[in-house]
């Protein structure tokens, strides 16, 4: 045969074929069925509108996608379930299904269980030499056999390629692996040697275009067969918001690209300028920042796209510009830029020119207020922002009380009054504060009774203060049964005021199978601060039955939907799910001693160290400012107000660490180790006598043949192998002082430090956990002691072992904290306590157990059935009821 | 195993014709197809074709013995139903092993009894694997479109099974044969290729789809080239189509295949369409005017039979192919 004469080019198959010769055009990968690049695409799979997600990759079809790019990489979707039911919706669209599939992923599993539903050729995106070259190589088996394409990132051991050296060496070094280990059909490999923004006005960014062009070039003249491609608009990111500009980069961008050799490129073509049409002039300033042609290149460009943009910028001058506008203006642009600066002489003037000084709150402030309200609710504005828009407003309603107390009669009008509670036994105050605060902008009376409130209390004052809505929260699983208590409490007193549920743990599922049954009168589930002031509005406006009736019939349709939803899962009993176990060899499993057994404090710690161990995706989810750090700065839509929440977060850690405002401990301990009876880890002293038994959960859900079912015990060698093993445990807390802070900013009218400073501790508390299990890793334990990991691999943890929590999805039994505490002396040691639903005070705080084993993992517990509760309840010492009362979250219906 | 690469150089292979019109002149009943061994067997067995390997041995030998004799050089063994889906019809899933070893070494003797008989000309075996009765990438309820009633893991795990019964009973090569769902196909050469790996042996691989209608695509909606894509990943010995279409509709997606492919080609068509009566009336002599066409068009290297077709037919179909030269595997450029 002769193999060699047949050209070699990148074929592809959907139900039709693909094939990319050196006379294809530029192809184009659909990009809207991601719902990490898409918030439309996200929300449609998250609301299982299937109908509607097929709509969305239809249009891409139509729209002239050559391959679309299918991606569910998001925390809260299954996104293997996800990726193989979209994919088998596709497959029975012979319009969409006729172009080829890429299955976007940066999960090993979801890309294989796509794999395994497509009949086409298509192509993963992506691999790369990240994690080396073994998890390389195997991957690459892997696709080959699948009978797939793939892009590979110009990504290794030590990070993603930004050079132009960095981009060919690894390129070079992953094509010679793939061709000649792996035997991979060279024309198969898509390499995507990394788009980098331009014109940052980083220095070592000046070269990012050039050396992408060159690279690609390289890339296609040294490796044979090999195709290129890349994300094009990441390109002109620092750019956003100026369109004109944007689409000019991108345009000219691609098509020096394209000469360079990138054929194949997911472009949103409405963020693309015709080449030929970008005027001259910016088409010149544009190329001089690609091709790095001028030393002041960047700045010219700024300079310029000022000119195309028009209004942009503001000069220094314009800035204090507002301060000679009319009063009314002064006041409202206050609220809604969130300036305090001048807001005590605004009000006082206003306060002179009305008769009464209520009027200033009632007027004044709340024309500026409805306007924040306003952007807020039209999504121009955001969290961040509404809450210093309330700053402001505290501090002028501070200054006009004494004179509004001083007239007799002269109490300010509120549109309602609510109280506000964290519920018994938690201490996560959050998002509650968001939510007040929010409320109280648009005039409502908040009566705050802070976090732990026992449910007696909750009803007295509602009674006492004669309220109008009751708002609850909770973030930890035991705060659900607090709120289905309350409700009960709230029908047996006769209550008609409705019931607001908020709070992370918190569902609309929760609260419509859960809780509104209970409760004769208005149930809403509210957990996003901007639906909360609708949402009272439509509650306590005089004509509100309408609404009222509605909400209570959308529950009950939405309950009876959940309650017959089609998703049957199947278990397995118990002994069978130990019978599947995750079996570890541990003939050959390697276990290291750990260099201190024993238990060790950590009293005074010095906050600083954990700075760069802080993953700040969290804190601005917080925030409601949805997106990765630190993408979210250069977001088109909240990247502005991101950027400003950063340095207001980043002023104010400064002072946590030069003025140490937040105290931090630690306690952690190992220990001998072994598991008994499947399920049980006993922990031993020197002596080898039992100290305490850790008590895991097993996963029940019935898998495919060869899938273990997950207990964390299996992560520890059973005793009856005769093997010593080990296992840890720990508590740290940076929470000292938090709340004196928090309160101290509160009586300084300043909710958004209040909430900024928990958040803040609530990171450190995480960063803290993070760094000590290093340490743990690398000196206490020594079992990686060659470990060198970026920030980034921590956040992603690819570290060897794992540190399970209690309460979160490996073991969501909260009742271990009570042995962690027994074990470590937890409250006597630090001082950080544990409240009757085991929530941990203070609240910036993180505990859970250390497992070293190489194959630990991570996993979800999922349900679990009734006999696995029986035999926990035994197995812990309690009757059934109590056993029920702490799983009940887990409990399969 | 090497000598079937020569043997396609030097000429155009023949395949055998149908087991299943065979063994229906035989006429066989209940208890011919239970045999003495499963007598008692809880569920009805008639039907199952290839339990006759192991209750029939000896009508499953004679039908090979008359392709080879026909001039076949190439006999499929009597396992197209041989995985544990398909056979779960019968309850019979545990036996599946013991089927596609026997179907094997059964055909396998009677190969070795021939080309002993002729050395000049050797005779081969294909294991047969079939599509299984379900589809990896269709639903069948059209209420529930995401729904599929079988996972690549399990076709995967069915197919490998089958592929290390046959390799273990003798056949000289594997043929993934009557392809409606690539999916099932993939899966398959999945199978296939890790038993390459696990036992270090290459087997040749013949892949054969199926074209379901005027449509020119397969039951699962890939047109030719878009199938051919979908399963090259894998070195195969052939790729061609099967069964569902008479020789002349075949011929038109047989050359676009032969235009594609770097592969060898096969082809084993119907004995034309079926009648009312789903019985294939095309003669052997109408059937042979129709293979000279693929001859002339020089666009075939394996050529067969598949419903419908007898000994008569592969006779004059190997008296016709031995006239003509094989396709040379020359691509475009």
């Amino acid at each position: 045969m002769s193999k060699n004469n047949k050209p070699k080019y990148l074929s592809l198959s959907g139900l039709e074929p693909l094939i990319v010769t050196p006379e294809s055009n530029f192809i184009n990968v659909g990009e809207r069925t991601n719902v990490t690049g898409s918030r439309k695409f996200l929300r449609l799979i998250k609301e299982e509108k299937f109908d509607e997600a097929l709509d969305v990759a239809r249009d891409q079809v139509e729209g002239g996608a050559q391959i679309i790019d299918v991606n569910m990489d998001e925390g809260m979707l299954d996104g293997a379930e996800a990726m193989v039911k979209f994919l088998n919706l596709i497959a029975s669209e012979p319009d969409i299904a006729r172009v080829p599939i890429m299955i976007d992923s940066s999960k090993w599993d979801i890309i294989e269980a796509g794999l395994q539903v497509v009949q086409g050729k298509s192509v993963v995106n992506s691999i790369s030499l990240k994690e080396g070259e073994e998890a390389f190589i195997h991957h690459a088996k892997l696709v080959k056999r699948y009978g797939a394409a793939m892009v590979v990132m110009a990504f290794d051991e030590d990070g993603q390629a930004d050079t132009y050296q960095r981009r060919i060496d690894i390129c070079k070094r992953s094509y010679d692996i793939l061709v000649d280990k792996v035997g991979f059909p060279p024309q198969d490999i898509i390499f995507d040697p990394n788009i980098f923004p331009v014109a940052t006005g980083m220095e070592e960014h000046r070269l990012n275009a050039l050396d992408f062009f060159n690279a690609t070039k390289w890339i296609r003249e040294n490796l044979p067969y090999v195709n290129v491609s890349g994300g094009v608009s990441n390109v002109s990111f620092s750019f956003r918001g100026n369109n004109v500009v944007r689409e000019a980069i991108n345009s000219a961008f691609l098509y020096h690209a394209i000469k360079h050799g990138l054929n194949i490129g997911i472009v949103n073509p409405t963020m693309l300028e015709v080449y030929d049409e970008i005027p001259k002039d910016l088409l010149e300033h544009v190329e001089d920042v690609l091709f790095n042609r001028k030393e002041d290149a960047t700045e010219r460009l700024l300079d310029f796209a000022e000119t195309v943009k028009g209004d942009k910028k503001v000069d220094e001058a314009k800035v204090l510009e507002w301060r000679s506008y009319e009063l009314q203006e002064r006041i409202t642009h206050a609220l809604v830029k969130g300036v305090d600066a001048f807001i005590i002489e605004d009000v006082e003037q206003a306060r002179q020119e009305s008769k009464r000084p209520i009027e200033v709150i009632e007027g004044h402030l709340m024309i500026g207020m409805n306007v924040v309200g306003d952007l807020f609710g039209s999504g121009k504005m955001f969290l961040p922002q509404v809450v210093k828009s309330a700053r402001v407003m505290k501090k002028a309603v501070a200054y006009l009380q004494p004179f509004i107390e001083a007239e007799k009669d002269g109490k300010q009008e509120f549109a309602g009054k609510i109280l506000m509670a964290t519920v018994k036994g938690d201490v996560h105050d959050i998002g509650k504060n968001i939510v007040s605060v929010v409320l109280g902008c648009n005039n409502y009376e908040i009566v705050d009774l802070g976090v732990m409130v026992p449910p007696e209390k909750i009803i007295e004052r509602a009674k006492a203060e004669n309220v109008d809505v009751i708002g609850l929260s909770g973030l930890i699983t035991p705060s659900l049964d607090e709120m289905v208590y309350l409700s009960k409490e709230m029908e047996r007193q006769k209550f008609t005021i409705p019931l607001l549920i908020g709070g992370a743990t918190t569902s609309r599922a929760h609260s419509a199978v859960k809780i509104a049954p209970n409760y004769t009168h208005a149930v809403v589930h509210v957990n996003d601060a901007s639906r909360a002031v609708t949402v009272v509005g439509n509650l306590l406006n005089a004509d509100n039955k309408v609404y009222k009736e509605q909400i209570r019939e959308e529950y009950e349709k939405f309950r009876e939907q959940f309650l017959k939803r089609g998703k049957k899962k199947n278990f397995v009993t118990i002994e069978d799910a130990r019978k599947r176990k995750f079996k570890i060899d541990w003939n050959t499993s390697e276990i290291v001693k750990p260099n201190q057994l024993g238990v060790q404090v950590i009293q005074d710690f010095d906050l600083k160290k954990l700075e760069k161990f802080i993953d700040w995706s969290p804190f601005f989810r917080s925030w409601d400012l949805h997106g990765k750090y630190p993408d979210i700065l250069t977001d088109e839509v909240v990247g502005e107000q991101a950027k400003e929440l950063f340095a207001d977060a980043k002023e104010l850690l400064k002072r946590v660490f030069d003025e140490k405002l937040l105290g931090a401990k630690a306690i952690f301990g190992l220990f001998p180790a072994n598991t008994v009876n499947d399920d049980d880890i006993e922990i031993y002293d020197e002596n080898g006598k039992t100290k305490v038994t850790f008590l895991t959960l097993r996963q029940q859900l019935d898998k495919r043949e060869g899938v273990p079912n997950f207990a964390l015990a299996d992560f520890i060698a059973p005793k009856d192998t005769g093997i010593e093993d080990y296992m840890g445990c720990f508590c740290v807390s940076t929470g000292f002082g938090t709340a004196e802070l928090a309160k101290q900013f509160e009586a300084d009218h300043d909710d958004y430090n209040s909430i900024m400073i928990k958040a803040l501790a609530d990171r450190l508390a995480e960063a803290f956990a993070e760094y000590l299990h290093k340490e743990i890793r690398i000196n206490h334990w020594g079992y990686d002691s060659n470990e060198t990991l970026s920030n980034e691999d921590l956040i992603k943890e690819t570290y060897k072992g794992v540190r399970p929590a209690p309460g979160y999805p490996a073991c969501p039994d909260h009742l271990e904290k009570k042995t962690i505490w027994k074990l470590l002396n937890v409250k006597e040691e630090i001082g950080v306590e544990i409240t009757d639903s085991l929530a941990m005070w203070p609240a910036a705080s993180v505990s859970g157990y250390y497992f070293a084993n190489k194959e630990a993992k991570y996993f979800g517990l999922g349900k679990i059935t009734q006999d696995q509760l029986v035999d926990y309840a035994k197995r812990r010492g309690v009757s059934n009821e109590v056993a029920e009362k702490w799983l009940s979250p887990t409990l399969a219906d | 195993m090497s000598n079937i690469y020569q043997a396609i150089q030097q000429r155009i292979l023949v395949l055998d014709g149908a087991m299943g019109t065979m063994l229906q002149r035989y006429n066989f009943s209940e208890e011919d197809f239970r045999g003495e061994r499963f007598k008692d067997y809880p569920s009805p067995l008639k039907g199952n074709n290839d339990l006759l390997s192991l209750t029939q041995p000896q009508a499953i030998a004679d039908v090979h013995r008359k392709y080879f004799e026909a001039g076949a050089d190439i006999v499929e063994t009597n396992t197209f139903s041989g995985t544990t889906i398909a056979m779960a019809d019968y309850d019979m899933e545990d036996l599946v092993y013991e089927l596609n070893f026997e179907s094997a070494r059964i055909a396998k003797q009677v190969a070795e009894e021939m080309t002993k008989e002729n050395p000049d000309k050797p005779r081969f075996v294909a294991g047969s694997i079939g599509p299984t009765n379900r589809t990896a990438s269709l639903s069948p309820d059209v209420n529930r479109p995401e729904y599929r009633a079988v996972t690549f893991e399990e076709l995967r795990q069915a197919y490998k099974q089958q592929t290390e019964a046959l390799l273990d009973g003798g056949v000289d090569m594997l043929l993934v044969e009557t392809i409606f769902d690539t999916l099932n196909a993939k899966a398959a050469l999945f199978a296939i290729d890790q038993v390459q790996e696990e036992r270090g042996i290459k087997i040749p691989i013949m892949v054969s789809g199926t074209i379901t209608d005027a449509s020119g695509r397969t039951l699962s909606g890939q047109t030719v080239e878009a199938f051919l894509l979908s399963i090259s990943h894998i070195p195969l010995l052939s790729v061609g189509f099967n069964c569902a279409l008479g020789a002349d509709q075949l011929q038109p997606y047989l050359s676009r295949l032969s235009n594609e492919t770097e592969f060898f080609t096969s082809a084993h068509p119907n004995a034309g369409l079926p009648n009312a009566f789903g019985e294939y009336d095309q003669t052997a002599e109408q059937m042979q005017e129709l293979i000279e066409g693929y001859l002339k068009a020089n666009i075939i290297n394996i050529i067969g039979g598949c419903c419908g077709t007898t000994p008569e037919h592969i006779k004059l179909i190997a008296e016709v192919a031995a006239k003509y030269k094989p396709r040379q595997v020359v691509v475009r450029a």
